[in-house]
């Protein structure tokens, strides 16, 4: 043979998706810093770096939480409903008393662990796809939340209120919080057989089945997990209002939000691929986003076009990297005679 | 002599009626490496499925290591150390050599994963086989072809495995890396593994197999020693029986006019090199076995992945066919080889499949069309309870001839076929192949792929035959089948090879 | 074997309608009719002809967004921005009609122009660009709604001239037995019949089939991009025209189109139109969303709070889909799960069961 079939898939080398999103990050902050200067502000303030932390928070819990999810191959459109859900049984239970602080945030997150279960079971066992199954749930609790509440509800004690409020230096004590949450999931995933197996099935159900593995477990186990950090930040939200709200989740478009983020962070819609660290770096560019916008008095319902704009361009940007393509045998570039 | 490691007595398996199978029987020695030869539907990929618990058989009896066994789910197999290799890899793309394999039994320390332990264990598995030079935390994804199957091997390993089927492994490997495998092999064996090998290379079959099975349309021919048959009388085995009778007379009745579509020096990344003429009223038949390239040149030429190099010239006129829309424009058919995935619309009824490309394309014709349509179904013989009712409860033979009716309805100047009759009752089959003699009549060039040797002699007026991405031969008309897959295995350099 | 061809007599045919309606395609019909029974049963003025039409009136606008929708569904996709077009169409008419009546027809033109460069973009980055289309619709609906709150400035702006709003609120008078034929019901119709005629259009049946298999259709000639990018811009169109009907009646308000999509998808759902595409009846969205308001009419009149309506149309929602996708699985054979040349490698023949019989066919000579 006279041709030397490379099967070596020819690439240059390959930047981890993770480094990539954190060089966006500080591509972002550097524009934003001299945007925000020409305004004759200073974005290194504390106060801003303050604010920008503070925003990360939030969001951080929902799109940890919906990275896992993702990485099965699955969405949680529910999410907004359950942050506001959440804080309202926070708010509610804990009527002002520090002594049902405990209590409170239990029913919070027991209740947002039934309505992860209920994703998980109408996906696995219904056979409906993760979008669907997820908005159907979240519309259902939507219709709870529109009948029993007509605005804010409960009140929550200064000593829970001191989460949100306070931090070490300009560190918030929510952004250490929602971090340590970020890490324990970062090592559930890597350290768990289960962590492990929410990889398998998002990269290929079939593999998995194959290898022996119960499909629906993880998934379960992720719809799950994700509705419980949902829940997490719902609390967190109770704590910075002093109370429940019904619109809290909704009004701050944490779906799409914690999916963009998510996106932004390399993981891969379809499932299989993705980090933790990669999600706060999205997180983080979106929180320095607003805060920039903020900053230079951009009108916040230009934010939202802005937001809407951002949120496809990562999803477009990202998609065609993720796709496979069939090995070549020949060089496909134009022989010139 | 000890016993064998793994025998399969009568093995018998259909498939929606039609035997794919019959009383087949195998016997594997450990420490052997055992060939399982036959040409492309030959039985092989079923009988290596069954083994590795895939498929359940309809009769016949598997004892591993003299006990009985029955395999529900492959994980069964793996796990009694009967392990698969297929062509297609199990793998999971995104995650490291480690984790794939382990997938599903990854090893815990203190009720946490030991990432650790799972990458020394998978490291020394891979020193068993003599491999240094892949990383046990390397993404699969980043490996080659050949690294890939290495995992997969070692996965086997690590299950313990004494029988090992390969189907078909070098079919993707370059030459170096087909002596990597090989040397594997040679240490699996030393290990006293069995190993079954699928191959349509002969020549490996030669260097590597101590014993063969041949496999001929579901049933077995031979077993035995490598070293009592020939190349030759391998083949003869393999390929040799009487041509049917029922394909339509084909030399010599249909005048032949002027080029239709020629293609000179065409390429791209899965084709090279492809000169080739079919004139009107000619069927040019592709042969080749798989892998090489027949269908990437029949979408090539239909534009669906276009040639990146090269002309195409369609009756005289040079024509650039970047997009299948393009090419059925300038009167180009392509009927596909898998009519479910990729020639239907299968939840949509019969009249509003054989009306596809018609709306597509040329939607000004649809009324025309509509009208003629059912003279069209009727005339083919095709067979349903409406032309409202769904195309999905058709039979297969029917399912065909539909799709043949779609691209007959925009009057295609040039035709092509990727498996024709492929999965079609024998009373469909004739159908076809007069459907096809009759648009030759008209003028019609044809290109038809396949993959069964009998309808490419049958039916060709010239044979092309593939290997490599390239056209390995051109031979005549009524060519023996020996002849065409010694062609198609690259063990003869045929005409086109030589004066090139 | 040949073609049959026998004419249907009418009790082959009644035989036939019966068992439509009882089949998944048609119980929606049987849907509809019970619940329609069920609120005149709990309030016998609803039959009353002038009340009658004015159910129909309030259905309108839903209808109108079940059709766009189904269009958008039928060929695999999902339309998330349909209520954020209402709520931006409805606000461009407030602003720029005012209360001046001749700047109604220049307006209209604007809105539909409007609605088209929504439809297009929706449809071209979901196409192109390759982004999902419930990201795409759903970053549309973002930005429009961002962008007409910066118009307004947040509140709600005026209503527009009352010669404008007629076409929501008014009718031909004086009618015999209806009292009063509301124009938006005469604009339903209209829609209706023209959404008929474009699915039983080449375009229309092409949709149909891209929903159903892209890939087939690729190997035909389609140009997919286009075929889904004009149901998008279908489906904008018919928001823009509801949200037409809704300045009528709901006057111009930031949240008027809310929810306008979910319900669509609901009613669309409930039409028997199976997510995912390749199968539906455009009739029968219309259906499914006649079938919603009268469930939600029904649900009035029994006293149960209107805001448990999302909680409905989840509970509708994961009901319908779970349902269709038992009913679908074990009618339709497995298909082939051969790889296609787009994604895949070439197939292993005797990789089919099916396929890999046939070498066993041919040699009976």
């Amino acid at each position: 043979m006279t041709t030397t079939t490379t099967t070596r898939p020819r690439r240059r080398v390959r930047l981890d998706s993770t480094v990539i999103v954190y060089i966006a990050l500080v591509v972002v902050i550097v524009i934003g810093a001299i945007l925000v200067n020409t305004v004759g502000r200073n974005f290194f303030s504390l106060g801003s770096i303050r604010d920008i932390l503070t925003g990360m928070s939030v969001l951080g819990l929902v799109a940890v939480g919906q990275t896992v999810v993702i990485l099965t191959g699955s969405l949680d459109l529910s999410v907004p409903y359950v942050i506001s859900l959440s804080s309202l049984i926070a708010a509610e239970t804990m009527r002002g008393n520090p002594n049902n602080i405990a209590q409170g945030v239990l029913f919070a997150l027991a209740f947002a662990a039934v309505v992860g279960l209920a994703n998980g079971l109408v996906v696995t066992k219904l056979k409906v796809n993760g979008f669907i199954a997820t908005l159907g749930v979240g519309l259902i609790v939507k219709g709870y939340l529109d009948t029993n509440y007509q605005g804010s509800a409960g009140s929550v004690p200064a000593e829970f209120q001191f989460i949100g409020a306070t931090g070490i230096g300009p560190v918030p004590i929510s952004t250490i919080i929602m971090l340590a949450l970020a890490t324990v999931v970062f090592l559930f995933l890597k350290k768990t057989r289960t962590g492990h197996h929410i990889y398998a099935v998002g990269g290929s159900v079939e593999v998995s089945r194959l290898s022996g593995l119960r499909t629906a477990r993880p998934v379960i186990f992720a719809h799950v997990i994700c509705s419980v950090m949902a829940g997490l930040a719902g609390l967190l939200l109770a704590s910075r209002l002093g109370v429940g709200s019904p619109t809290v989740g909704s009004q701050g478009g944490y779906d799409l939000l914690s999916i963009a983020a998510v996106v932004l962070g390399g993981t891969l819609l379809g499932g299989g691929r993705g980090s933790i660290w990669g999600t706060i770096g999205g997180v983080a560019i979106f929180a320095v986003l607003d805060s920039v916008m903020s900053a230079i008095q951009f009108n916040p319902f230009l934010k939202d076009v802005v937001r809407g704009v951002v949120i496809v361009a990562a999803v477009a940007i990202y998609t065609g990297r993720g796709l496979e393509r069939r090995r070549t045998r020949f060089a496909t570039k134009e022989v010139k005679r | 002599m000890t016993a064998p490691i793994l025998e399969a007595r009568g093995m018998s398996k259909s498939f929606y009626g039609v035997e794919v199978l019959r009383d087949v029987s195998l016997e594997l020695a450990a420490g052997s490496v055992h060939a399982l030869v036959g040409e492309n539907g030959a039985g092989k990929s079923t009988l290596m499925k069954i083994l590795a618990g895939v498929y359940q058989r309809d009769a016949g009896q598997v004892l591993f290591d003299g006990a009985e066994v029955d395999f529900t789910h492959p994980i069964q197999a793996m796990r009694a150390g009967l392990a698969t290799v297929f062509q297609e890899f199990n793998l999971l793309p995104e995650r490291t050599v480690a984790e794939n394999i382990f997938l599903g039994r990854e090893p815990r320390r203190a009720g946490f994963v030991d990432t650790r332990g799972m990458a020394n264990a998978t490291a020394s598995l891979l020193g068993e086989l003599g491999i240094d030079f892949i990383d046990s935390n390397a993404r699969v994804a980043s490996l080659s072809v050949a690294e890939q199957q290495i995992v997969e091997i070692t996965k086997a390993l690590s299950f313990d495995a004494r029988v090992i089927q390969m189907d078909e492994p070098t079919a993707a490997l370059a030459d170096h890396e087909v002596e990597l495998l090989h040397s594997i092999i040679g240490r699996l064996k030393a290990r006293g593994v069995a190993i079954l090998y699928v191959s349509h290379r002969l020549k490996e079959v030669f260097d590597l197999c101590d014993t063969l099975t041949v496999l001929k349309d579901g049933a077995l021919v031979w077993s035995g020693p490598t070293s009592e048959v020939t190349h030759d009388s391998l083949v003869r085995m393999m390929v040799g029986r009487a041509i049917s009778t029922y394909f339509p007379p084909a030399l010599g009745t249909t005048t032949v006019g002027d080029a239709r579509l020629t293609i000179s020096g065409g390429g791209n990344g899965y084709v090279d090199g492809i000169d080739l003429e079919v004139r009107a009223g000619e069927i040019v038949g592709v042969a080749g076995l798989q892998g090489a390239g027949r269908t990437e040149l029949a979408e090539a030429i239909f534009g669906a992945v276009p040639f990146t190099r090269g002309t195409v010239t369609l009756d005289g006129r040079p024509v650039r066919l970047r997009s299948a829309r393009r090419a059925v424009k300038e009167g180009i058919a392509l009927i596909t080889e898998d009519r479910k995935a990729q020639g239907l619309a299968l939840q949509q009824s019969v009249i509003d499949n054989t009306l596809l490309v018609i709306r597509g394309v040329f939607a000004s014709r649809t009324r025309t069309v509509r009208r003629e349509a059912p003279g069209i179904l009727s005339s083919l013989e095709v067979s349903f309870r409406g032309l409202d009712q769904e195309v999905q409860f058709l039979s297969g033979g029917n399912q065909q001839k539909v799709v043949l009716t779609k691209w007959l309805a925009t009057k295609p100047r040039v035709v092509l076929l990727d498996e024709p009759t492929r999965g079609i009752d024998v009373g469909a089959k004739v159908a076809v192949y007069q459907l096809m003699r009759e648009l030759a009549n008209q003028g019609v060039a044809i290109l038809m792929v396949s993959s069964e040797l009998p309808e490419i002699i049958g039916m060709s007026d010239r044979i092309l035959v593939m290997h490599g991405g390239r056209i390995a031969a051109e031979l005549e008309p009524g060519s023996s089948e020996e002849a065409i897959l010694a062609a198609a295995t690259g063990t003869i350099a045929g005409s086109r090879e030589d004066a090139a | 074997m040949s073609l049959t061809t026998t004419s249907p007599t009418f009790g082959s045919r009644a035989l036939g309608a019966i068992r439509v309606l009882i089949s998944p395609r048609g119980a929606v019909f049987l849907l509809l009719a019970v619940l329609l029974v069920s609120v005149t049963v709990l309030n016998p003025n609803f039959a009353d002809p002038s009340q009658f039409i004015r159910f129909i009136q309030r259905v309108s606008p839903i209808a109108l967004v079940a059709i766009g929708q189904y269009f958008v569904i039928v060929s695999g996709e999902f339309d998330l921005s349909m209520g954020s077009v209402i709520t931006a169409q409805v606000v461009i008419a407030g602003n720029l009609i005012g209360q001046d009546e001749s700047k109604s027809v220049p307006v209209l033109l604007l809105m539909i122009a409007f609605g088209i460069v929504v439809g297009l973009v929706n449809g071209l980055v979901t196409t192109l660009l390759g982004v999902p289309s419930f990201i795409v619709t759903l970053g549309m609906m973002l930005a429009l709604l961002g962008g007409v709150f910066y118009v307004t400035g947040g509140s709600a702006s005026g209503n527009p001239a009352d010669g404008f709003r007629e076409i929501g609120r008014g009718g031909i008078r004086g009618v015999p037995v209806f009292d009063i034929i509301p124009w938006a019901v005469i604009v339903l119709a209209i829609a209706l019949v023209v959404a008929i005629w474009i699915s039983k259009s080449p375009f229309g049946k092409t949709l149909i089939a891209v929903g159903d298999n892209v890939t087939t259709q690729q190997f035909s000639g389609v140009r997919v991009w286009w075929v889904k990018t004009r149901a998008f811009i279908i489906s904008a169109l018919c928001s823009t025209v509801a949200g037409v009907l809704l300045v009528g009646y709901a006057g111009v308000h930031p949240s008027v189109g809310r929810g306008y999509e979910f319900i669509a998808i609901t009613a669309v759902v409930l039409g028997g139109v199976v997510l995912g595409g390749g199968r539906g009846w455009v009739v029968a969205a219309v259906a499914g969303a006649f079938a919603l308001e009268a469930l939600f009419t029904l649900l009035n009149f029994a006293d149960v709070p209107s805001t448990w309506r999302d909680t409905i149309q989840g509970v509708i929602i994961i009901a319908a889909v779970a349902y269709s996708a038992v009913a679908f699985r074990a009618r339709r054979k497995t298909r082939t799960p051969q790889a296609s040349p787009i994604s895949g490698k070439e197939p292993d023949p005797d990789g089919d069961p099916a396929q890999s019989a046939h070498t066993q066919q041919n040699h009976g000579g």
